[in-house]
């Protein structure tokens, strides 16, 4: 015991297992894929070793009598607070091994503001009439993609009107959301169907991410988005013309600026196939496209793109949320995009280097006020719809996004959540024990696509729901009054400069 | 449709000469001739099958980019991006090529007689019976073979317009995690990516490089015989997984 690193019991959480209620049935221990559960032969009952709980909870959630408690460890440091606790036991690790400090999921910072949290909705009282969404109709459907910005009409032989402008392509949604890119080969193949089928049922798209799209999939083609990233795994003509919209992954928000590394760990038969890489190598996607040094070059990809499917669907660029990000839009929309995803730095991800998801990029808020205020200064706003990623927890939330000037949202963590996911944050492991972060055909079977994909209907059938409330609630009937409508936001506790970013009043104003 | 045919790229913009290629390719053209032209970009890509095209004059950018199948003949010199995220078929340029020559390539070869830009071959990479080649006659410019992943890229310096450049530009192989690069010759050491060395060929290694010599030799008219008189050295990754150990779980 005398080597023993110095963090071995600086654990995050402690399992607290009730000896009267345990019935030594050992459930805990084939659940937790980190063994943090064992058989004790000598004592003939169920024992745990702390420091290997990660605090997924999958134990506590299937424990059958109730016997577990996940709680964090009560150990504290002492109060000091330049030094909070993280930072002391980063160092321990880094001091350790030499290694980057790795982390999965949304950044849990909590000093930087969540802009949602200090943003009101209105609704109407006396003046104009609130509408009763169970009643009356609701209109939520989204189209993303280039606008006209005039519409000319001629008439036909019989004399009826017809019109005459050509339209570009756009993504039809029945409502203002998508599921978020997560490869396949991040998340399972489980996952990836459960995502298309639910996306189908809902008339929404779900996004592929950087992984390519496995043959049985092609058929919810119609409700997908596929992704072209620096590494272009799996990225053929097959591929791009699969989809009702193709996205070209520049950043992502949880790790602006570097760029994909799905270790050899996750590569199994299946991913391999589809990434069409060897089983078990990295597939390492490098930070930038290095076709794209510049918003022309950006332009090139975009119509080598719009070549290789024929001008049949829109493209998006898909940005991390940083600084300029306004400036940046525009050269997007100037480059030809007809949709802008913008992803801010809570956004989620399998795998980022603790720093970099931490302190890289801003959040979404902020980026989304200045991109739409920018496109509409100069003119542009109707060349390509915005879509906000990166942090949206509930429809409270898409809807102070719309109003901020979103045409549509993108959200992966709450579809995961929907599923189990407990933000253990351990999704690099690839041993995920609620089965999502992981392609081990053992843990992956937690995950039953027809199950899954019921609850990310369900989730979305809510939210739907709560967006015609508020909606109604503002006497609009349609997304389309909200898209920009900063007057139905007031801010909480803002600064002026804050106020002036996002473009709304100060409650009581 | 008859199966040759001739396209005229004159005063046409690569919108529209590109869905005349496409036209012609649906109605059942095989050996298209493309003249007069002038730096359109994005000709024959993302076209499949098993067609023969020959381009007279200077294409643009992203030349056979998303590319399945084709023969393509350039009579002159080529842009930048030729064969960008290509997925089989040949390339053959009879001058040189710019930069990003076969980004992210997955299967197919790609032939050039003179020398390349900067970043060709980046992230290249073989899976099953695909297994891309990119062969430059010429000298390349700096991170060729950046993050290859699979693969076989032969610079032979040969044919090159810039006799006092070193055969490679700098960070040779960079991040390079799976394929094989074979220079004629000696590469300078300090050329040459972190954690890479160049080391002789093995008896495999010289085969490769012959049938690969022969076939290049054939199709640009050059002398395999010549271009095989020469030592040649190969620089191969050193891990499959070279940030497998970067890593400490937060």
């Amino acid at each position: 015991m005398l080597f023993q690193p110095i963090n071995r019991n600086y654990h995050d959480f402690s399992i607290v297992r009730d000896k009267d209620a345990c019935i030594n049935c050992k459930v805990c221990i084939r659940q937790c894929a980190y063994d943090a559960h064992y058989w004790d032969e000598s004592r003939q009952k169920v024992m745990h070793d702390n420091a290997k709980c990660v605090g997924c909870h999958r134990c506590e959630a299937l424990c059958p009598t109730s016997a577990l408690l996940i709680q964090k460890k009560k150990s504290e440091f002492k109060d000091n607070a330049l030094w909070k606790p993280e930072f002391i036991k980063y160092i321990y690790k880094q001091a350790d091994t030499g290694g980057v400090l790795l982390t999965g999921m949304g950044s849990p910072v909590g000093n930087i503001p969540v802009y949602w949290d200090k943003l009101l909705l209105d609704a109407s009282q006396v003046t104009n009439p609130s509408i009763d969404p169970l009643r009356e109709p609701m209109e939520l459907k989204t189209f993303l993609g280039a606008k006209p910005v005039k519409l000319e009409f001629g008439k036909s032989k019989d004399g009826t009107p017809k019109l005459k402008t050509k339209l570009s392509p756009n993504i039809e949604l029945n409502y203002p959301l998508m599921f978020s890119a997560m490869s396949f080969g991040s998340i399972n193949f489980n996952l990836h169907v459960a995502m298309a089928r639910a996306a189908t049922e809902l008339g929404i798209c779900y996004n592929t991410g950087e992984g390519g799209l496995h043959k049985t999939l092609y058929q919810y083609g119609k409700n997908t988005i596929v992704q072209v990233a620096s590494g272009r795994f799996g990225v053929h003509r097959d591929f791009l013309n699969a989809g009702a919209g193709i996205e070209i992954k520049v950043g992502q928000g949880a790790k602006p600026g570097i760029g994909g590394h799905l270790p050899g760990e996750k590569i199994n038969e299946m991913v391999s196939v589809t990434r069409m890489v060897p089983l078990g190598s990295d597939a390492i996607s490098p930070a930038p496209h290095h076709d794209i040094y510049s918003i022309e070059d950006l332009h090139q990809l975009i119509f080598a793109l719009k070549e290789a499917s024929e001008y049949r669907v829109p493209v998006s660029v898909k940005i991390a949320a940083v600084h300029n990000v306004a400036a940046i839009a525009s050269g997007i929309v100037r480059a030809g995009a007809d949709i802008v995803a913008i992803d801010g730095m809570r956004g989620g991800t399998g795998a980022a280097p603790g720093m970099i998801r931490d302190n890289v990029g801003i959040p979404i808020e902020l980026a989304l006020a200045q991109v739409d205020q920018r496109l509409r200064d100069e003119g542009i706003r109707n060349r390509a719809s915005i879509v906000a990623a990166g942090g949206i927890r509930c429809s409270a939330d898409v809807v102070k996004a719309i109003a901020l000037g979103a045409d549509a949202c993108y959200f992966a963590t709450a579809a995961l959540l929907a599923v189990g996911c407990t933000l253990c944050g351990k999704c690099y492991t690839g041993k995920c024990p609620w089965g999502i972060a992981t392609n081990d055909a053992k843990l992956a079977k937690r995950q039953n696509p027809d199950i899954a994909a019921k609850k990310m209907v369900n989730l979305v059938h809510a939210w739907g729901h709560e967006i015609e409330e508020m909606l109604g609630g503002m006497g609009l009937n349609s997304i389309e009054s909200l898209r920009g409508n900063r007057d139905k936001l007031r801010a909480v506790g803002l600064s002026d400069t804050e106020m002036d970013i996002l473009g709304v009043k100060h409650a009581g104003r | 449709m008859a199966k040759k045919i001739t396209l005229d790229a004159s005063g046409i913009y690569y919108r529209q000469f590109n869905e005349q290629i496409r036209e012609a390719v649906a109605a059942g053209a095989t050996d298209i001739v493309l003249t007069n032209v002038n730096s359109q970009r994005y000709l024959v890509g993302a076209i499949e099958g098993d067609l023969n095209f020959e381009i007279q004059g200077v294409p643009g950018q992203d030349m056979c980019s998303f590319m399945r199948g084709p023969k393509v003949r350039v009579k002159a010199n080529a842009q930048d991006g030729v064969g960008n995220t290509m997925d089989d078929g040949t390339v053959i340029i009879e001058g040189l090529a710019g930069d990003v020559v076969g980004y992210a390539m997955r299967g197919g070869k790609i032939f050039i007689k003179g020398d390349v830009g900067y970043r060709v071959g980046i992230h290249m990479k073989a899976y099953m019976e695909k297994l891309p080649t990119i062969v430059i006659g010429g000298k390349a410019g700096d991170f060729l073979g950046e993050y290859m992943a699979g693969g076989i890229i032969l610079l032979l310096g040969m044919f090159s317009d810039k006799p006092s450049e070193p055969i490679a530009g700098r960070s040779l192989g960079t991040g390079m995690h799976g394929g094989v690069i074979y220079v004629r010759g000696e590469v300078p050491k300090e050329q040459i990516g972190p954690g890479l060395t160049a080391q002789p060929l093995d008896e495999s290694d010289k085969l490769v490089v012959q049938g690969i010599v022969k076939e290049y030799a054939k199709e640009l008219g050059l002398d395999a015989k010549a271009i095989l008189a020469s030592d040649f050295v190969k620089i191969k990754p050193f891990s499959h997984r070279p940030y497998g150990n970067l890593y400490v779980p937060a």
